[in-house]
Formats: structure tokens, sequence, C-alpha cells
């Protein structure tokens, strides 16, 4: 029966099973790099404003990469993601003044979002997981929350850390690349790289990708989804803290540090398909670039319209590709 | 032979609907115990109140001991394995990682049992970097038969292993549960709409009829009797 219907082309629930890249997007991604390395090559302040953009979309690709960890699981896109990213920052600028050097503030604040997303989960989004509308409000309540808290304890106004990379800028030919910009760009791919090697290569990100695509399977080969689940809450927290201390540097502490930042990472995450990881990196990268592109070379957009052209390409490419670069409709066998 | 799994009067629930009202079997250890029944008959719902994805009451006892209220991992762990409706598949993972993690519940080296698989089914070799979700039919159930296999079960629950098969295919899954069994020692419970080749394979066989055991005993007889002839077999 089952199989009569997928030969008549009306297999049950068809779902996204691919994690290729169609050979279009791959020809696009291959030229888009040729022009960004043409063009670095030609022109120094092109190269800058591609080393800066990459640095940029570096952020919007961690706290993307954030979302699709989250979506996978819960189908659902936390809206507090940012929040809890600005939490996790202030808790290191909390360190600093405590007279903690950056970097030891730095991977605390990680442990520290950590244990904020697994708690975020076991006490707020698993009673009420069954229902993806009551999570989505339970993420805007969190929003709101989170945002009162850190107003509460810390004030609106701006807060400055130590400068974790410094301000000297490296000097190749005639290019000049500012260390804040690769120390960023390395702190942030170094993070995502780890991530991938845990989900890919060990036994216990096996696991935590079959509890967030088939918890019922997964439960029944032994896995503790619930626990799973938490961990991945947990993990996203860390890309999510990653994204606000290297968010903190260019536009200081501010309990609305990351809202702007979160939209972009949106953008980012639905360009590269909502449930691809790679296609999350990906869109940001791309997304960072191109705006910094964009407002150095096109005269009208100027920083004001960075969020609307962002989300003018965006509805571009959903129109053309609706589930994104990465994203590939897949009929599943049953 | 000692009894491996008991079910004591057991009933299960989905919601204020009950769909097994006191079922009662037992299973003997290194035997293959087949339940026939209709659609609706209670057959799922039998192997899900043993690995504890259902509501259910009632006494289920593994190996001389009750199992608890505990969830389907711990179930998993007690050397278990149930390799549900629709096959369990973790259709977006590769078929490597499918094995990998029908080894999950249990610690040490897990290269000698994929070997062992591969005795069973050579096809996976090269296959194991391939999308789970895009094997035909009959892989996936030679799949699920694997992932479960690498469990090291004591027992394997297989639900309705025939479905959506072409006969030949169907003859071979019940071919390799049969050696599972032979070579393995592996005990196995499978719930059929195929009466026939399941009567054939299994020792013991139990009827279901609306959530009731209403006929139960060796294969042999019940392959004779003749309402069983009449609804299950067709002649």
């Amino acid at each position: 029966m089952t199989e009569l219907a997928q030969r008549l082309g009306f297999a049950n629930r068809s779902r996204r099973v691919g994690t290729g890249v169609s050979i279009p997007v791959v020809i696009i991604l291959v030229a888009a790099a040729i022009f960004l390395l043409v063009g670095s090559l030609v022109s120094p302040i092109f190269a800058q404003q591609t080393v800066a953009g990459l640095a940029q979309g570096a952020i919007f690709a961690s706290l993307a990469l954030a979302l699709v960890l989250i979506y996978r699981a819960t189908e659902v896109v936390n809206f507090a993601q940012g929040e809890m990213a600005m939490a996790t920052t202030y808790f290191a600028y909390q360190l600093t003044l405590w007279h903690l050097s950056y970097w030891a503030a730095f991977f605390l604040a990680l442990l520290m979002g950590f244990l904020l997303g697994v708690v975020v989960q076991v006490v707020l989004i698993r009673p009420v997981q069954h229902s993806v509308i009551a999570v989505v409000i339970v993420t805007v309540g969190l929003f709101v929350l989170i945002d009162g808290l850190v107003t509460w304890k810390w004030g609106a106004d701006l807060k400055f850390m130590p400068a974790p990379f410094g301000n000297q800028v490296y000097h190749v030919g005639s290019v000049a690349f500012s260390r804040q910009d690769l120390g960023t760009l390395v702190v942030t791919i170094v993070s995502v790289v780890l991530l991938w090697v845990l989900f890919r290569f060990t036994k216990l990100g096996l696991a935590m990708r079959a509890a967030a695509l088939r918890p019922a399977s997964a439960a029944l080969v032994g896995v503790r989804v619930n626990r799973m689940l938490a961990i991945g809450w947990g993990l996203a927290a860390v890309l999510g803290a990653v994204a606000g201390l290297m968010t903190e540097p260019t536009v200081f502490l501010q309990p609305t540090m990351m809202q702007a930042v979160l939209l972009y990472a949106f953008a980012a995450a639905v360009l590269g398909g909502l449930e691809s990881p790679a296609g999350a990196v990906v869109g940001g990268l791309a997304l960072g670039v191109f705006l910094n592109l964009i407002g150095q070379y096109v005269g009208f957009a100027t920083s004001e319209l960075r969020l609307p052209i962002a989300f003018f390409v965006l509805l571009v490419v959903l129109l053309v590709k609706p589930h994104g670069l990465f994203g590939r409709k897949q009929v599943r066998r049953v | 032979m000692t009894a491996l799994l008991e079910l004591e009067n057991v009933t299960a629930r989905y919601g204020p609907v009950e769909a097994l009202h006191g079922v009662s079997l037992t299973v003997a250890e290194g035997e293959i115990v087949t339940v026939l029944g209709a659609n609706g008959a209670g057959k799922t719902t039998t192997l899900r109140a043993v690995s504890n994805t259902v509501r259910r009451d009632g006494v289920v006892r593994f190996d001389g001991r009750v199992l608890g209220r505990a969830g389907p991992e711990s179930v998993a762990g007690r050397g278990i394995a149930h390799v549900p409706e629709g096959r369990g598949t973790f259709a977006e993972l590769t078929v490597w990682e499918n094995l990998r993690l029908g080894a999950y519940s249990r610690s040490g080296s897990i290269k000698g049992d994929f070997e062992r698989v591969l005795s069973y089914f050579p096809w996976i070799e090269d296959r194991r970097n391939q999308q789970a979700g895009t094997l035909s039919g009959g892989e996936q159930q030679m799949l699920a038969l694997a992932r479960a296999f690498m469990q090291r079960p004591r027992l394997l629950l297989l639900d309705e292993p025939s479905l959506g098969l072409a006969p030949v295919l169907v003859t071979e899954i019940f071919r390799i549960i049969r050696e599972l069994n032979e070579q393995e020692g592996l005990t196995v419970l499978v719930v059929e709409q195929n009466a026939h080749i399941a009567l054939q394979v299994a020792q013991t066989a139990y009827v279901l009829e609306v959530g009731r055991v209403v006929l139960s005993g060796p294969s042999s007889e019940l392959q004779q009797h003749e309402s069983v002839r009449r609804s299950y077999l067709g002649y």
C-alpha cells in the first residue's frame, strides 16, 4: 500500500532528508568565491571589506547555527536566542569587573551559556514542547524577561569590556586587516568546527542528531531523548554566547546589542535553509560579506538600509528557492 | 525452557481508549513467537506495552524481573530491541550511523558485531555511507534487523516486518529472522498480518482479536485450526 502510494507520487509526509546541495547552488557559491578572491587581489579596499564582512558574517553564522540546532530539534525558532547571548555577555562583563582576565571570563561565560540553555530547555521548554505555538510564545516571553532582568541589573546605558584582540592592524601588501576582524573570524570558526566535530564524529553527537530527528526511534535504541534535547539547547546557547562576546567589541554592551544580530542571523538561517547547519554558516558568511560590499560600493545603501537590504535578499532567495540554498525536499520511503 | 518474557493480564490505553483488555502471553528463551491478528487487534500495542511506549497496566516480566515504569530508553538498556511500526529508520542518517545507534545502549567494541552484521547483510558494506532514507523498503527492513542486532538484544520485538514488501522479500526477511534465531540464539516476538509465513517460522503463536488473546498454541496446531485457516490463512 505504501509502496503503491509512493509510486503514484504521494508518499505520506515528505521531509527534507538531504544534506547535499544542488549543482546550481554550488556553481553560484564557487562563482561568488572566485569573484571575492579576484576582487580582493585587485583592490585593497575590496579585500579589507571582504574580510570585515566575513568577520561580521561569522557572527551571524554562529547565531544562525544556534537557531538551526534548536529548529531541527524543536521545530521552533528560538526568539530569545539573541537575548540569551546578550545575558551571557553581561555575565562575562561582570566577571571582568571582578578582575578576571578577558579570556577567563570568555570561557566561563560559555559555560554559563551552556547552563542557561539547559535550564531554559528543562524548566521552560520541556513542559510545553508538545505545542509549537506554546514554545514560540515561551521564547518570546523569555526574550522580554531576559531583556528586563539585564536592564534591571546592569542598566540600559553602554558598558565596555576590555578589547579581546587589541586594536592592531596587520598590513599585507597594501591591504590592512584589523586584528579584531581576524580574531572574530578565528574564534567563531573554531567554535563552529568544534561543534561540527562533536556532532559528526562522537557518539554523543550522533545521539543528539538522532534525538532531534527521530525522537521515538531514538528512545527505542536507548537514547535519553530529553537529556539530548537539553544538551542541544545548551550547545546552541554556547554558540550564541560566542556570537554575543564577538559582537561586543563593535557595538559595546547594551541590552539591545543582539537584536539586530538576531534578525540577520534569522535571515542567514532561512537563506541557508532552516534545517541545514552548513547552510546557516554559508548563509551567515555570505550575508556579512554581501552587506559590507554593498555598503562600500553602492552609494545610497547607508547603514540604515542594511537590515532592509538583508531582508530583500532573503525575500528574493525564498521566491527562487523556497527551501533555502542548502535545503532540499526529498521524499522519504516508508 | 524458561520464560524470557511474560505478560500477565496487560492492559494498555491511548488516551481514553483501551486497546488491550488483559493480554497474557509467554515467550520462552530461544523461541520465535508470533502474534497474529487483523488491523486494530492490538498487535502493535502488545509490543509497545513491552517497550513501554504506551500507557499500560498489568505485569510485564523480562528475565524474571518486572519491567517497571521506566521509559523505553531503559527497556532498551535491559536487552530488548524493538523494531517499531515504520521500522524506526533514522532516514536522515547514514546506514552506518543507523547501525551505530543500534549499539548505543551498550558499551564496548562494535567492530565484531558489524562484521557479523555483514555476514548476514553483505550489501551493507558498499552502502554504509548512503543515507538510510534512500534505501528501498526491503533494504530498510534489513537495516532495521541489522540495527537491532547491533544492540545485542536478548529479545527482539518485530512489528510487521512484511509490511509493504514484495513476497520474495518477505520470504527473505523471515529466513534471516530464523537464522538469527538459530545461529545467534536470539529470542523473537514478531507480530504479523501475514499469518502464512509467520506460522511457518514461529514455534508458538497467539491470535489477538480486539485486544484479547482468543487462541494460542504451537504454530503447527494453529496452522490446522479451522478458524485460523479461514480467517488468517484464507483456505
